[in-house]
């Protein structure tokens, strides 16, 4: 170690009306794995933008030096061509074709006539090995996990003979295990002599890979921690990131008076709505109370989200049955429109895909569940309307112009308050929240806890199903544990631990 | 001050790109096109554009779904029409309510196919669009045409409003009264609307428009609107397609503005899955878009009909592509989601003056498509760009 491999100087990035990046520096050792982190919208993907290339050179002012030579790219291609390769944090595979297909994709082998098909599956399955996966290059992406095409991409990259690896945000859609193997394969190239970039908000991880950590914060470069001088803990990035010291990551509740059982489903059994034999949701029973948060763990695929999902109107699978019980009395639901009438809201974990209309303002995202409320005889009463936006923009501290803004112009924090108050204005009295703080920043997490908090004071119950242990930890009175479709574990929030949940989760 | 300009400007490009569109015309007919004969023919000619992209304007907004079946149908249920009122003589009440029976059937089946079926609404439309044409023209028995249709029914559709006042004549030109006073409620009315809602908002203490922008914005409205009025005055009145067309863009324009209903069909072409998660039965909603769409077919083709007083073989030939063109010029998003109706209107207007200008100065057909192609290309190239430039990173 010791070579510097590349560092961007005095980085300034401007978009119309804003600085993106305010003279931002990054060094980088050959051979180590450097962390970047920073809250959403502090420049991180920017500055990995800049670098390869995606922002042409003189877009930007300051210089990037790589391997002792100042560069200026003007396109993807040339940072490639030195051995930069960037994956992106959304996956760039095209699910119908094969792996091989996809990992040649724009860099295909064979004559300028004609593709060798052998040649490319044979080199294909030499990257494939090196990643650890053990299918053949023939599989259609579609058929593998979401964790394997993670490693496809990581392969496809090797491919293109990656000096610079640069991973955005890699394990946000892996369970714990599938990151665990991704980032120890990270390890595996840093001895083979690999650097890489990792961009990430999970900071258990970002300590367990990085020799060094630089901060962002609103664009400018905070610190660089190098482990082997600065202690690295948690607690020390995140005063880093938000510039504060952040001494309790979950606001406490205080005061929460748990009553009666809001909702209840007994054996709860649900079918695949495609494969109908396949058993996705297996004889769950559980309960939630008023004025409780009660998490759901489990791994990705354990059935939480289809569980959710079908207990909302059926929104999800075929062939369900069970009891469920609101307040006592069993009630049928025959659709979505119907639950919501139950006082019950799904709030999913994909705000983008099928949480918000993005290209609609924040004011029609914010009133579509609960429209009816502000129409009489379906003539909607428009100020009323911004007004109801208005509202809610105030309690959840969303940070927009105006509620006439389109939702896709907002950062994924707010993008989710949004969500929040659209299933707040309907009503609720049971919130099912699904993985309500994916990909958002530690700031915005903290505000979004504030508020479950605030919805449980109000006496609703919170069902909250999240992959991030602590935070499952941190928030609920009560955890279910959640593995292969069954309930496999229950245990009070204030006993439980990491360690308990995973072992619930092994064992069953 | 430069930058609200500009913002006013990129607001209403198409709208500036129709009056300078017109301008031009105008000098390349040396005034022909601002004749009142010429107003006259753009409603008339055009008043099925509009009620047809009506239609695709509510199929569209679901997800840049598109109706390809709709000219043929125009064919098919004007034979229907004129085989009922023609040769069964059944009086016009009844033709008109089977075409609209027929309508309903026909938008039911396409409805159910493509909103629980799942059939791709392209490929379903296209099956009616060969079936259609086909079984139409087979039911003529080798004829070209059937005619006349009953007076009654022509009367409805084609024609001018009579003079209730008996306008007076000045100069040898008879002028309308009716057309003048109707122009004018319209215009108190427009000025009416406007300043009630801004004084409701102010009221209720919400932002509203200045009072400046409420006054230019009536001016010019009101312009448009005693426009028309005066050169229909001279044409001899107000042609019953326009009160057709107004009737029937004033009610879409109200439902797609105000109500709930007409906010999912945005909402859907927006995030399909995210409205039907909000409780929205989304296929309802797409049902209802493809029924709607049979239903205003059925209507422009009682105005195409009663132009030529015939079912003929080859009505509606074309119509799907004039009434996609109208809205896509018109700015309504090919991915569904956005778009207006003052904005089809807009484009069906640009288009149908486009199409009278190269008339008046005799451009070749084959020439006037290509000037079509064109233009609607160019339309969408400088949507996405305009949206682009907005768009933020």
């Amino acid at each position: 170690m010791g070579n510097i491999l590349l560092e961007m100087k005095n980085i300034t990035k401007e978009f119309p009306g804003v600085k993106a990046l305010d003279n931002v520096n990054l060094k980088v050792e050959q051979g180590e794995i450097h962390a970047l982190v920073g809250e959403n919208g502090a420049g991180k993907s920017t500055l990995m933008n800049v670098l390869s290339g995606i922002y042409p050179y003189g877009s930007y002012t300051g210089d990037i030096v790589y391997n002792g030579e100042v560069c200026q790219f003007q396109k993807i291609k040339d940072s490639e061509e030195k051995g930069i390769v960037i994956i992106h944090q959304e996956l760039a595979l095209i699910p119908y074709m094969s792996i091989g297909e996809n990992m040649f994709l724009g860099n295909e082998q064979g004559s300028k006539a004609a593709i060798d098909w052998d040649k490319t599956y044979a080199e294909a399955d030499k990257y494939l090995k090196m990643v650890g996966l053990t299918e053949s290059s023939r599989t259609l992406i579609k058929d593998i996990g979401v964790g394997k095409q993670q490693l496809v991409e990581i392969a496809k990259a090797l491919a293109k003979h990656a000096k610079l690896l640069i991973l955005d945000e890699p394990t946000s859609s892996l369970n714990e295990t599938d990151s665990k193997a991704l980032l120890d394969l990270l390890l595996k190239f840093k001895q083979d002599g690999m650097t890489s970039i990792i961009i990430s908000h999970k900071l258990n991880e970002v300590s367990y890979v990085a020799d060094k950590i630089t901060v962002i914060r609103d664009g400018s470069t905070i610190e660089t921690l190098d482990k082997t001088v600065d202690e690295i803990t948690e607690d020390r990035i995140i005063k880093g990131m938000v510039g504060r010291a952040m001494t309790d990551r979950f606001p406490k509740r205080e005061n929460v008076k748990i009553g009666d059982i809001a909702m209840e489903v007994k054996d709860w059994t649900v079918y695949h709505p495609q494969f109908a034999e396949r058993k996705v949701v297996d004889g769950v029973s559980m309960n939630v109370r008023k004025g409780e948060v009660v998490g759901i763990a489990g791994l990705m695929g354990a059935g939480r989200t289809e569980l959710a999902m079908s207990i909302f109107g059926k929104a999800y699978g075929t062939n369900i049955s069970g009891q469920l019980i609101l307040d006592g009395k069993e009630v049928k639901l025959k659709n979505i429109k119907d639950a919501i009438k139950h006082k019950i809201a799904y709030v999913t974990e994909d705000r983008k895909g099928n949480g918000l209309v993005l290209t609609n303002p924040i004011k029609i995202n914010t009133t579509l569940a609960n429209l009816s409320e502000l129409c009489s005889k379906h003539v909607i009463d428009q100020d009323k309307e911004y007004q109801v936006a208005e509202e809610y923009r105030d309690k959840l501290k969303t940070k927009c112009p105006t509620v006439e803004q389109n939702v896709g112009n907002l950062s994924g924090g707010n993008q989710q308050k949004v969500l929040l108050a659209k299933w707040m204005f309907a009503n609720p009295d049971v919130l099912i929240l699904d993985e309500p703080t994916r990909g958002i920043d530690v700031g915005a997490k903290y505000e979004i806890y504030c508020i479950i908090n605030d919805l449980v004071a109000a006496g609703k119950s919170v069902i909250m199903i999240s992959s991030e242990l602590p935070e499952v930890l941190g928030m609920s009175d009560r955890i279910y544990v959640m593995n292969e479709g069954k309930m496999v574990g229950e245990m009070a929030g204030a006993e439980a631990s990491q360690e308990s949940i995973m072992s619930c989760i092994l064992k069953s | 001050m430069k930058d609200k300009v500009l913002k006013v400007f990129k607001e209403n490009t198409m709208l500036i790109v129709l009056v300078l569109v017109v301008l031009f015309f105008n000098v390349m007919t040396n005034g022909t096109m601002l004749l009142p004969s010429q107003f006259n023919a753009l409603i008339t000619q055009n008043a099925y554009v509009y009620v047809l992209a009506t239609g695709m304007l509510m199929c569209m907004l679901t997800g840049g779904n598109i109706d390809l079946s709709c000219g043929s149908f125009v064919c098919f249920v004007g034979v229907i029409g004129a085989k009922v009122m023609v040769n069964m003589k059944a009086s016009t009440p009844v033709g008109i309510l089977v075409m609209l029976l027929i309508g309903v059937i026909y938008g039911c089946v396409l409805g159910f196919v493509i909103a629980y079926i799942n059939i791709p609404p392209w490929i379903a439309t296209l099956a009616g669009f060969l079936a259609l044409r086909g079984w139409g023209i087979a039911l003529m028995h080798g004829a070209s045409n059937i005619s006349p249709l009953p007076k009654e029914f022509c009367a409805m559709f084609t024609g001018k409003m009579n003079d209730l006042f008996g306008g007076p004549r000045i100069g040898g030109v008879q002028y309308n009264m009716t057309s003048i006073v109707a122009g004018l409620i319209a215009s108190v009315i427009v000025v009416l609307l406007l300043f009630r809602s801004r004084s409701a908002k102010l009221k209720k203490g919400y932002e509203a428009d200045s009072l400046v922008k409420v006054i230019v914005k009536c001016v010019l409205i009101d312009f448009v609107i005693m426009l028309f009025a005066y050169k229909f005055s001279l044409a001899g009145g107000i042609p019953y397609a326009l009160i057709w067309v107004a009737v029937i863009v004033l009610i879409y324009s109200f439902i797609t503005s105000k109500t709930d209903v007409g906010r999912y069909f945005y909402t859907i072409g927006g995030n399909a899955e995210a409205t039907r998660l909000s409780g929205i039965d989304t296929k309802r909603i797409m049902f209802l878009a493809y029924l709607n769409m049979a239903v205003l077919t059925v209507i422009s083709a009682f105005l195409t009909m009663s132009r030529f007083s015939a079912a003929n073989s080859t009505a509606g030939t074309n119509y799907e592509m004039d009434a996609i063109s109208a809205c896509v010029v018109g700015g309504v998003s090919a991915y569904g989601g956005s778009g207006t109706v003052f904005g089809m209107i807009v484009g069906a207007t640009l288009i149908g003056v486009i199409n009278l200008g190269m008339s008046l100065m005799g451009i070749d057909a084959n020439w006037q498509k290509v000037v079509k192609g064109v233009v609607l290309l160019g339309a969408v190239v400088f949507e996405i760009l305009n949206n682009k430039k907005n768009a933020v990173r």
